[in-house]
């Protein structure tokens, strides 16, 4: 089956063909937003609502972008908190939104597994814009297409993901996404901030952000959070980047040319040098514009009515 | 004036006197009368029929949560003292986390007196070791005894200051009490929600180390040593956890552990999918440690089986995995359970199995009951360990209905339930 | 029990082909600002034919586009499994004149969205249709300039083209499944 079913909670569920088809289909998609007029009927009439329950201008803008690019039409929540400190439970939000009869739910909560929470209690369409720790499989997405761009491929291309891997989605859904298509995935970063257990998901233990540059293809650099520093996993953001800073001195000793990909926003001198984040190298800007015609997949994927019969070949539909 | 009970032709097991045969039991006056072949009954007795049964010395678990005062939406002293009865159990002792905290005489007295009010299981406070559970203050642990305590714990919490510990291992000596703790090494596990491990790890949870039970495990134990002092080891769910005690108990060192049914059934894989109703503390661990914590029990290292009944609101537990409260009702599921996994698994025979659930707990925590000596009090239960049924929650006795085993079939069940001479509970 | 008749095999094809052609130049007045847009799929090789007849007939170089319809089907919300949304490449269409070529008409729902998806495109002078197989059946007020052959069907029969850049040979079959 290679439908995607109701809702997109995370890569880890996808099959690779489900993968694939989600990539394929972000490529016409890329068309449309080069052409004047950025707008196709495809979702005209759907309504869809993005629940932010943490602040988010990037992934939020990409996502509206890429609704309206499909003629829906979009509503943006910023909700705060979690239930408990809203006083309103998130199952409540849902069902009053699918009291108004919306169609599609993107949501990004700070609780891991807020996505599936949603889903399974509502009829709309549930698409995770990231949910805690758990996954975020559109930056995912985003992340695998823009690989497979340069590429061609991702079987056999070597993925170094760099930094906070503990706390992060982004790390998350990359692994997922990118060991089922065949690539070959690294972790580098400081060990309060690996999780244990890890390997178990199939990637390898990069010591230091020498030997990640050494082995890999590609470096997808984490945002490094201050709080970390506070909490008592890092000692200070000026040790990071002396320590585990991807610069341009540390890339020169790089075996072939490393592609730099980072879902933002920087912390410009801390994770990544500025030089890095600009030079010919980073892919950081093709991110973002993949990052519209994959969220325009997915909800294109998604907003399915129910399956009839199929459509005749031989283009006698005409 | 309660009429006489005469329990016949049921094995009847005490593991107090090492009797394990078929036999009648007669109850007279709310004590114990007679075990042996062929009982007379007295006039007006009231007869029931065990054959193919086991008649035991009641249940009694050291470990639950009732609620009241504070709560009584979620449980009540009367609500969770009938689920006890349905759970085979004449006797629990109430964790002292309400609201207010039973840290003084007039809560803990309270308690007693809804319970006899009910009428139902015995109730048995454990005071708090510290004012409102604050872990500062030594509550009023003799007031407390008076009214009726009999061990203190701080429960719910951790007591995370070594000095209150050990001065609370002390001071409990004067009144020949346990001291309970929740071994929880706080900042290891803040902002936990499962154990840390693979599972935790793919669904982006954070994890609660083994290391936070044990650390505390490692740290109370060399405070008994110190004190000469009781501790009481609440819950137990870790590989580690039970080494520690076994080496403990090799020393001769006045260390006794409780683990609770949750904890030799499931493991963390219970949180796939982020189901709420596997949430607590400790955490279901791997399946490595659940194996441990089964041969604690079949060889002594764990002295008894606990629910560490926890009732909460249905719309508490429908929420988001990190918001979700801690914690699983289990007074009704306890027998069925250990007969299933313990005596079914070969762990355990019914005997030991009364042994972990009765005679230990009374003896550890200087209860009556645990025995069907001459005397003793008429508190029973006879139960069918070959019964299967399905867990049905909305059928239970308790308030409450958050627990992971619904539509799980078990076999072992309580059949009648006797407390002070009295059929208390009947099932139907 | 279908049966499947050929409507047109290869060279019937051909001849078609060679006189739609000369008959796009005729209506257009000559091949100036002409722009050739093959609707995906076949329409798209179809289109390429008629350009290499044209060009080799007058002279010329033809722009030819491709034009991908799924995003602007009216029966999206319906249909279940997503069709996979094939490319789409235009030149510049602005004051030019737009054929759009497509193998087989039937309900007119199919160029209703080209006609859709040029416009967002830019405002062409004029548009045409070209079709290869006209088989009746209109469902929308829309009509072919240009036809290759024209066949009266029902519901239940279907027309398949096949091309041999894609097929492997070229053929129009019908086949005919008598009604349930």
């Amino acid at each position: 089956m290679t439908g995607l079913g109701k809702d997109l909670v995370g890569l880890e569920p996808l099959s690779a063909d489900q993968l694939r088809l989600i990539l394929d289909t972000a490529e016409p998609f890329k068309e449309v937003s080069e052409r004047q007029i950025k707008k196709v009927p495809a979702l005209r009439g759907k309504t869809i609502v993005n629940l932010f329950f943490e602040a988010s201008t990037r992934t939020r803008i990409s996502f509206e972008f890429a609704e309206k690019r499909l003629s829906a039409d979009t509503v943006n929540v910023a909700a705060s908190g979690s239930s408990v400190s809203k006083g309103e439970t998130l199952v409540d939000t849902a069902k009053n939104l699918e009291a108004m009869r919306i169609d599609m739910v993107v949501i990004r909560h700070g609780s891991s597994g807020a996505a599936s929470f949603l889903g399974q209690r509502i009829a709309s369409n549930v698409i995770n814009a990231g949910d805690g720790k758990h996954e975020h499989p559109t930056q995912g997405l985003l992340d695998m297409l823009t690989l497979r761009d340069r590429f061609k491929r991702l079987e056999g291309i070597k993925v170094a993901i760099c930094g906070d891997v503990l706390h992060s989605r982004v790390a998350r859904s990359n692994i997922w996404g990118l060991t089922k298509l065949g690539a070959e995935v690294g972790v580098c970063g400081p060990p309060p901030l690996l999780p244990r257990n890890i390997e178990e998901l199939g990637v390898t233990i990069l010591p230091r952000i020498e030997d990640a540059i050494a082995w890999a293809d590609a470096l997808n650099i984490l945002r490094l959070q201050l709080e970390r520093m506070t909490a008592g996993f890092i000692p200070s953001l000026r040790e990071y980047n002396r320590v585990f800073g991807v610069t341009t001195e540390r890339l020169k000793k790089a075996p072939k040319d490393l592609l730099i990909l980072h879902p933002g926003p920087m912390n410009r001198g801390v994770e990544i040098d500025s030089d890095v984040a600009d030079g010919e190298h980073s892919v950081i800007l093709p991110q973002v514009t993949n990052g519209v015609a994959v969220r325009m997949a997915v909800l294109y994927l998604l907003a399915g009515g129910r399956p009839g019969p199929q459509q005749a070949a031989g283009g006698d539909e005409a | 004036m309660t009429r006489p009970v005469v329990i016949r032709g049921g094995r009847v097991i005490d593991p107090s006197t090492g009797g394990d045969a078929v036999a009648d039991v007669m109850i007279d006056d709310g004590r114990i009368g007679a075990v042996g072949r062929n009982i007379g009954s007295p006039d007006g007795a009231v007869e029931i029929d065990a054959r193919g049964k086991v008649v035991a010395p009641g249940f009694i678990d050291l470990h639950t949560h009732l609620r009241e005062p504070g709560q009584e939406d979620l449980e009540t002293v009367a609500t969770g003292a009938s689920a006890a009865v349905a759970g085979g159990f004449t006797a629990v002792c109430a964790m002292p986390n309400t609201d207010p905290v039973a840290d003084n005489q007039g809560v803990v007295g309270f308690i007693v007196r809804q319970a006899q009010r009910a009428g139902k299981a015995r109730v048995y406070p454990i005071g708090a070791i510290s004012v409102g559970q604050k872990g500062q203050q030594l509550a009023e642990f003799g007031e407390m005894v008076g009214a009726g305590a009999v061990a203190v714990s701080d429960d719910g919490k951790p007591v995370m200051s070594s000095h209150l510990m050990r001065t609370a291992l002390e001071y409990a000596r004067v009144f020949g009490i346990p001291v309970a703790d929740h071994c929880e090494e706080m900042t290891l596990a803040q902002g936990g929600a499962m154990h840390e491990g693979l599972v935790a790890t793919r669904l982006g949870l954070k994890g609660i180390p083994a290391a936070a039970e044990e650390i505390m495990v490692a740290r109370d134990i060399i405070l008994a040593e110190l004190t000469g002092g009781h501790v009481h080891l609440c819950h137990m769910s870790t590989r580690g956890s039970v080494e520690l005690i076994r080496r403990a108990k090799e020393k001769g060192l006045r260390v006794t552990a409780e683990a609770c049914p949750h904890h030799f059934t499931l493991t963390h894989e219970a949180c796939e999918g982020y189901d709420t109703n596997a949430k607590m503390n400790p955490p279901l661990r791997e399946a490595a440690d659940r194996e441990a914590v089964r041969q604690g029990l079949r060889d002594g290292t764990i002295d008894v089986i606990a629910t560490d009944h926890a009732p909460h609101h249905y719309d508490a537990k429908e929420r988001e995995f990190d918001d979700a409260p801690n914690g699983i009702i289990g007074l009704e599921t306890a027998l069925g359970l250990a007969v299933s996994e313990l005596v079914e698994g070969g762990l355990l025979t019914l005997p030991e199995l009364v042994l972990r659930m009765s005679t230990l707990p009374a003896r550890l925590f200087h209860l009556p009951g645990g025995t069907l000596a001459t005397g003793a009090p008429g508190d029973v239960v006879v139960f069918d360990p070959a019964a299967e049924w399905e867990v049905r929650p909305e059928r239970f006795a308790s308030k409450s209905r958050n627990t992971p085993f619904a539509g799980r079939r078990l076999r072992g069940r309580a059949e009648v339930t006797i407390v002070g001479g009295e059929v208390v509970y009947q099932r139907t | 029990m279908t049966a499947r008749t050929q409507l047109l095999d290869d060279r019937a094809i051909g001849r078609a082909l060679v006189r739609m052609a000369s008959e796009i130049v005729e209506r257009c007045g000559g091949t100036a600002d002409v722009v050739l847009v093959g609707i995906q799929r076949r329409g798209v090789e179809l289109a390429q034919r008629l350009k290499r007849l044209i060009d080799a007939a007058e002279q010329t170089d033809l722009p030819t586009g491709k034009l991908d319809i799924t995003l602007y089907r009216d029966d999206l919300q319906a249909i279940g499994p997503r069709p996979v949304v094939g490319e789409t490449s235009l030149p510049d269409l602005e004051g030019r004149i737009v054929v759009i070529v497509d193998d087989v008409l039937y309900t007119g729902r199919t160029v209703r969205a080209a006609l859709d998806e040029v416009t967002d495109f830019g405002r062409p002078r004029r548009v045409l249709l070209c079709v290869l197989v006209d088989r009746g059946g209109r469902e929308l007020p829309i009509q072919a300039d240009v036809i290759g052959t024209t066949v009266s069907l029902t519901a239940t029969d279907r027309v398949d083209v096949l091309l041999s850049e894609r097929d492997g040979r070229d053929v129009v079959e019908l086949v005919r499944t008598p009604p349930a």
